[in-house]
């Protein structure tokens, strides 16, 4: 992916490239301008953020609020909380969706087209209505109330892109090559294992971005499902109306970090995999 | 000892309409070079692919050794194939691609260093074995995936149009390379190509391929000598064998094929057929300006075109209405729009039945 736009960027001619670093340029501060004011807010004395007007550079930096925000109660237990719910979600939708993804890319079965339609249906349904349905099966299952049930849930919500995503993934992969592992002396398996999961990872990890962040940022599962173990984003949510501005900021700038720090460590699989891109 | 039997093998791919493959009988002796021959869409590559276990036939078997592999999985056949695309691995480095193989067979570390090591000696890999595909040309590449097929030392070596993918010059060079290397393994190789220089210089034998049946199998000059269709005699050479389409009859001990208002003599089998081809190579028509003296046997044709290619003329002319390739001396002084005459070597002249197309006895 990264080649190809590169490439075609290289031909273009100089007044389009000029056009695209400005889009480049006016996207990137779309997003970064807000998580920057954010950031400032949570590493400002309380005093002087409830001053007006705020402050847009940072003149005076201090942890008060931060540390204020990190030690009231339940926030702690509800990072770790997100984490968890996160990673299991990540590992779920992974396991699920990647053998589906796999599937239909590779082979034509029965019902393909149908079955990748019925995939995003599950979108279509809106959480508020099986809200209620899904928390009394969860008080059946005695899940109500614990990560599983929120994790559960955000597989679910993630399962769709998971499956469309790794489908993509591996119809980049050519077939050509797991045939050449299995002349070569492997199983079926092995062949995936050792050729085609390797050269999935990029995309696959761009997948678990995309779910980790989707159950980082979920809120309405994580409300209604949870009462003591709230995820950050519920914890946070709850808390929004009776609590003072700092605490908004730092509860905001400590939703962001994560996510970004994630995507972070994850990046090189999607820009630089083994040095050069795969072909 | 590894002979292929090839018995009955049908194929047709689920939802296709023709089949891929239609009863085709093949056997290639030990440490042959068989090549796979016919235009794209004959079955030469799902052949080879049910040789190798990625495909599965409808019927028929298939024997390599001693063994009935029909229903193998590839790993269990004891075959290496070399793909069209390469197939090379890209997250790992050119010896790790190499020894692939043989970790799977879980190979003791040092044995595979000397084999990889050596089996790259052979496709000159050396310098690379530590570089990743990615930073290799598509000249490199190629010989990976040669060497990373013959480390295993299979008992039958599988090349599917491995040259296609690299430009003239290299193909040209590596061909060469290949036959050399092919004969030093010993390894009975079957080899597809459409391209048929490429059949004719590295084959033990040829089995030309049309609409999933082999058509004919024979030795390189043989096929090329004898074609037993049209098709083959079109499809093999460059330029393609001349056709000549005639009327045949019997004439006191022999046939006499008339070809518009001239005739040639034929052996008395031609008569057999009412409606005959004369198939002739360009190089084997001998071309002069002048008429021959009569009785020659001689062809007489309009020059239409001439082409000079360097090591020879290229003329095209017709005979009779008929166009037909001939190849001279670059001296050979003619102009389109002049008749030559053109006389074939006798012992060159093959005799097809103009209905189907197939070879007549005594040509």
């Amino acid at each position: 992916m990264a080649t190809a736009s590169t490439a075609i960027s290289h031909r273009r001619s100089p007044p389009k490239r000029w056009n695209l670093y400005v889009a480049a340029v006016a996207i990137s501060l779309f997003i970064l301008i807000p998580i920057y004011l954010i950031a400032v807010a949570a590493f400002t004395p309380r005093a002087v953020l409830n001053g007006f007007p705020k402050p847009l550079l940072p003149v005076a930096v201090s942890t008060d609020t931060m540390q204020a925000f990190l030690s009231s109660r339940g926030v702690g237990q509800s990072v770790v909380n997100s984490l968890l719910v996160g990673i299991i979600t990540l590992v779920l939708s992974t396991v699920l969706g990647a053998p589906a993804g796999y599937a239909l890319a590779r082979f034509a079965f029965r019902g393909r087209d149908s079955f990748q339609l019925l995939i995003l249906m599950t979108r279509a349904f809106p959480i508020a209505i099986l809200a209620v349905p899904l928390t009394v099966t969860f008080i059946n299952w005695n899940l109500y109330d614990t990560l599983w049930a929120v994790a559960l849930v955000h597989t679910a919500l993630a399962l769709p892109t998971t499956v469309l995503i790794t489908a993509s993934v591996f119809v980049a992969v050519p077939v050509d090559l797991e045939e050449a592992a299995l002349t070569l002396g492997c199983t079926p398996i092995g062949a995936f294992t050792r050729v085609a999961m390797p050269l999935a990872l990029p995309g696959l990890a761009a997948a678990s971005i995309f779910t980790f962040v989707l159950s980082w940022n979920e809120v309405f599962a994580s409300v209604i499902l949870t009462v003591q173990n709230r995820t950050l984003p519920a914890q946070v949510l709850t808390q929004l109306d009776n609590s003072p501005l700092a605490y908004k900021f730092a509860g905001g700038f400590a939703l962001i970090v994560p996510a970004l720090i994630f995507i972070f460590f994850i990046r090189r699989y999607l820009f630089n995999m083994w040095g050069r891109i795969v072909r | 000892m590894s002979e292929i039997r090839i018995e009955g093998i049908s194929k047709t791919y689920p939802g296709g309409k023709a089949s891929a493959v239609t009863d085709v009988t093949l056997t290639v002796a030990d440490t042959e070079f068989m090549v796979l021959l016919g235009p794209s869409g004959c079955g030469k590559t799902t052949l080879l692919r049910m040789l190798a276990g990625l495909e599965y036939p409808d019927s028929g078997r298939i024997v390599i050794g001693d063994r009935d592999v029909t229903e193998l999985p590839p790993r269990k056949r004891g075959i290496a194939m070399v793909f069209q695309s390469y197939a090379v691995f890209p997250h790992l480095t050119v010896f790790e691609n190499i020894a692939f193989g043989l970790r799977m067979q879980k190979r003791p570390a040092e044995e595979v260093r000397r084999r990889v090591e050596s089996s790259a000696g052979l496709l000159q890999l050396e310098p690379y074995l530590l570089r990743y595909p990615a930073q290799l040309s598509g000249g490199q590449r190629q010989r990976v995936a040669v060497a990373r097929a013959i480390v295993m030392e299979p008992a039958v070596l599988l090349m599917d149009e491995p040259l296609s993918n690299l430009d003239a010059l290299l193909r040209l060079q590596f061909r060469a390379e290949l036959k050399k290397l092919v004969g030093e393994v010993h390894t009975t190789t079957v080899y597809v190509t459409h391209d048929q220089v490429e059949a004719l210089s590295l084959g033990d034998r040829i089995a030309v391929m049309r609409e999933g049946r082999i058509i004919q199998v024979a030795e390189p000059m043989l096929v090329y000598d004898r074609p037993a269709t049209e098709f083959v005699g079109s499809f093999i050479g460059n330029p393609p064998m001349n056709f000549l389409r005639g009327h045949a009859h019997a004439d006191n001990g022999l046939a006499n094929v008339a070809i518009g208002t001239q005739s040639i003599k034929a052996p008395a089998s031609v008569a057999e057929a009412a409606e005959v081809l004369v198939g002739i190579r360009a190089e084997n028509l001998q071309a002069s300006t002048s008429a021959p003296p009569n009785g020659s046997g001689s062809l007489r044709a309009e020059t239409l075109v001439v082409e000079p290619l360097g090591s020879h003329l290229l003329v095209t002319a017709a005979v009779e209405g008929q166009v037909v390739k001939v190849v001279t001396r670059t001296d050979f002084a003619v102009q389109p729009g002049t008749s030559i005459w053109l006389r074939p070597e006798p012992d060159k002249l093959r005799w097809l039945r103009a209905a189907d197309g197939t070879a007549l006895g005594g040509s």
